[in-house]
């Protein structure tokens, strides 16, 4: 147990931090140069080899290593020193309670491919996102640069305002699930429900009719919360900070915000916590909205016992588990793909434009989601009786 | 483990809980403390097998209001005030302190006297599932209670804090 | 839990309550005494939560949980104090809103 879960932490370190991050900045490029018609990336080369520009990344952790830190004159130097690490912590950590697979039995060892599967998961993520509004809210202040301070106060704001928001968008999806578990509801993701089942209960249809059991759709967070899915993307790409919603760091208003003062790695560092943020964001989506690592219609428990006949309970297990990683990734790939599109092809909004979104469109319509998803639930479970 | 966790903890509390108080310097430097020793509360609650209210803690204190702390002595930049002139005389300082050693001494005699070891709880104790149904059963008309408060208070500090009421 | 007693929780949380006192006593910042109160109520948290450990019943922490949706209040609201007393005044020192109107 305790082997595999250190075996699993490092390879979650390894992938989001050696994997995910410098190459998100080649995603980055890459993408915005194909949506803005550019070729991109393509000049750093080692022995003539360039490789997509994908050696690009490397040579911006040289540069950024090596480059002078520098320290303004009236800051305050311990908290100047410690903010960027305060940012990006938060970052790495929050991707412990994100299940990419379920848990796996074979050759009597148990796998679980989930760091900490904690009862409150998602409470868990909630309270470190909201730690992270340090690290910038600190950095802009520490810097003794008024464009900082500027930053630093709109990031402060924009992340009180939004955490709101996110808390509450999602209440809907626990109030069906009933559980904060995210490998939980993982497995619960996995069901399936017929579309015109209610047609059954309220007679409109004779008993026994088969139709009815064929058109199903699997029980993913999306299908059953459309609209909060789409909410709960907007709040979490806010506290992001990226684009549309970058007004704490705008370029074109107060040169780069909160961090205006840092360089080198420091500033490497906050540009490594957004993109780390980027990959969690779409892990958290994925896993409570997009069925985590399952496929639809296809239930683990079936896939396994199905490949279990002609391989073996080992095997069997094996294959399952290679599957739902990948499954998983291919999510999170598709929903990081997306936020790009989206940070490529918005302008800027208004700070107030943004207090707006927060607090007039997200909360209220979250609110009335809370109400709509009980009264739902209320009737589901009526009619189910009956 | 517990053990150690627990001096961590009650170490880092106390500690930065002196550090709100001593900081004459700068009101930023006694926000931060505040959050180092919330944090290290919400670890005590943790170690008290009280997840759900150390996630709470961590959420509510670490994340929002020690957050508005810091929001507005950036906005009134008050950098540098509270230096000396903001500050009382000695006698007084004085007073307060020896007023607040004696009666912790009094506090500390008085739950020296015996305790009873800890009893086993069951595994749901603490659980957001088991806080949760207390809160909407036994304790709803709390939390109706609770959300009122909020209410108010959102709308006290929306009138309190405007520029000019019309 | 090791041979940690409830008894000591409870001379953490008071020592916290202490230094509280202490703040709210000796300093005059009013956003400073502002934070010594909540530290009191986190210390007043702490004792209701180890209590809540040592009968084995989770009350306290419903407890805790209300006092935090005070302190949530409070705050919002002592802050907006703080805000328009700056705006009237320039100062946080609480010696210079010692009157009820000016």
């Amino acid at each position: 147990m305790a082997t595999s879960t250190v075996f699993v932490a490092l390879f979650i370190f390894a992938v989001i931090l050696l994997v995910f991050a410098p190459v998100m900045t080649w995603v980055e490029r890459k993408q915005s140069a194909l949506m803005q018609d550019r070729i991109g990336a393509n000049r750093a080369e080692i022995f003539g080899f360039k490789a997509l520009g994908l050696i690009h990344p490397l040579a911006d952790v040289i540069k950024m290593i090596t480059k002078e830190d520098t320290i303004p004159t009236g800051a305050h130097r311990f908290i100047h020193l410690i903010s960027p690490f305060i940012a990006v912590t938060p970052a790495v950590i929050s991707f412990a309670v994100i299940p990419f697979g379920g848990s796996y039995e074979m050759w009597d060892a148990k796998f679980s491919l989930v760091v900490a599967d904690l009862d409150y998961g998602v409470l868990y993520l909630f309270a470190i996102g909201s730690i992270a509004t340090y690290g910038s809210m600190l950095a802009g202040w520490a810097g003794n640069n008024n464009f900082g301070m500027l930053g630093s106060i709109r990031v402060s704001a924009q992340m009180i305002s939004y955490e709101v928001a996110i808390g509450v968008t999602v209440i809907g999806l626990f109030m069906i699930f009933g559980t904060l578990k995210l490998s939980e509801m993982g497995v619960l993701q996995q069901q399936t429900f017929r579309v015109f089942g209610f047609m059954q209960y309220l007679g409109w249809v004779a008993p026994g009719t088969k139709w009815i059991d064929w058109i199903t759709l699997p029980m993913w967070g999306i299908v059953l919360q459309p609209l909060p899915f789409f909410m709960f993307m907007t709040a979490l790409m806010a506290e992001n900070k990226r684009a549309p919603f970058d007004t704490p760091e705008g370029e074109s208003e107060i040169v780069a915000g909160y961090f205006i003062e840092y360089s080198g790695m420091k500033f490497g560092l906050y540009m490594m916590g957004e993109w780390i943020e980027v990959v969690v964001i779409s892990g958290l989506l994925a896993a409570m909205f997009l069925g985590g690592w399952s496929l639809p219609w296809l239930p683990e428990k079936d896939l396994i016992a199905f490949l279990s006949k002609p391989f073996g309970a080992n095997i069997a297990n094996l294959m399952a588990m290679l599957l739902a990683v990948h499954v998983f990734f291919g999510k999170v790939i598709v929903l990081i793909f997306f936020q790009m599109l989206v940070r490529w092809s918005m302008p800027r909004f208004r700070y107030d434009q943004v207090m707006n979104l927060g607090w007039k469109i997200l909360l209220p319509l979250s609110l009335a989601n809370i109400v709509l998803t009980a009264l739902g639930i209320l009737i589901v479970q009526e009619v189910t009786r009956a | 483990m517990k053990t150690a966790l627990f001096w961590i903890f009650s170490v880092a509390a106390l500690g930065g809980a002196v550090g709100v108080v001593g900081n004459v310097r700068n009101p930023i430097n006694s926000a931060l403390n505040l959050v180092v020793s919330m944090l290290a509360l919400a670890g005590l609650y943790v170690l008290l097998e009280a997840q759900f209210v150390g996630l709470i803690q961590v959420m509510v204190y670490a994340g929002a209001i020690v957050v508005l702390f810091l929001f507005v002595i950036m906005l009134l930049n008050l950098r540098g005030s509270g230096t000396s002139g903001a500050e009382v005389q000695p006698l007084v300082k004085i007073a307060g302190t020896a007023l607040v050693a004696f009666s912790g001494l009094f506090l500390v005699r008085v739950l020296a006297s015996g305790r009873a070891p800890w009893p086993d709880v069951d595994p749901s104790y603490g659980t957001t599932r088991a806080i949760g149904e207390a809160l909407y059963t036994d304790y709803v008309l709390a939390v109706q209670l609770a959300g009122v408060l909020l209410l108010a208070g959102i709308l006290a500090a929306v009138v309190l804090a405007k520029k000019r009421i019309d | 839990m090791g041979d940690i007693s409830p008894f000591q929780f409870q001379v953490v949380a008071a020592l916290i309550f202490l230094i509280g006192v202490a703040g709210v006593l000796t300093r005059r910042n009013m956003i400073v005494m502002f934070m010594c109160i909540e530290l009191m109520l986190n210390a007043a948290n702490l004792s209701l939560v180890a209590f809540s450990r040592e009968i084995g019943d989770d009350q306290g922490q419903i407890f805790a949980f209300l006092v935090m949706v005070v302190a949530a209040v409070e705050v919002a609201v002592g802050l907006a104090i703080i805000i328009s007393l700056v705006r009237n005044r320039d100062t946080v020192n609480i010696e210079d809103a010692s009157q009820m109107k000016w």
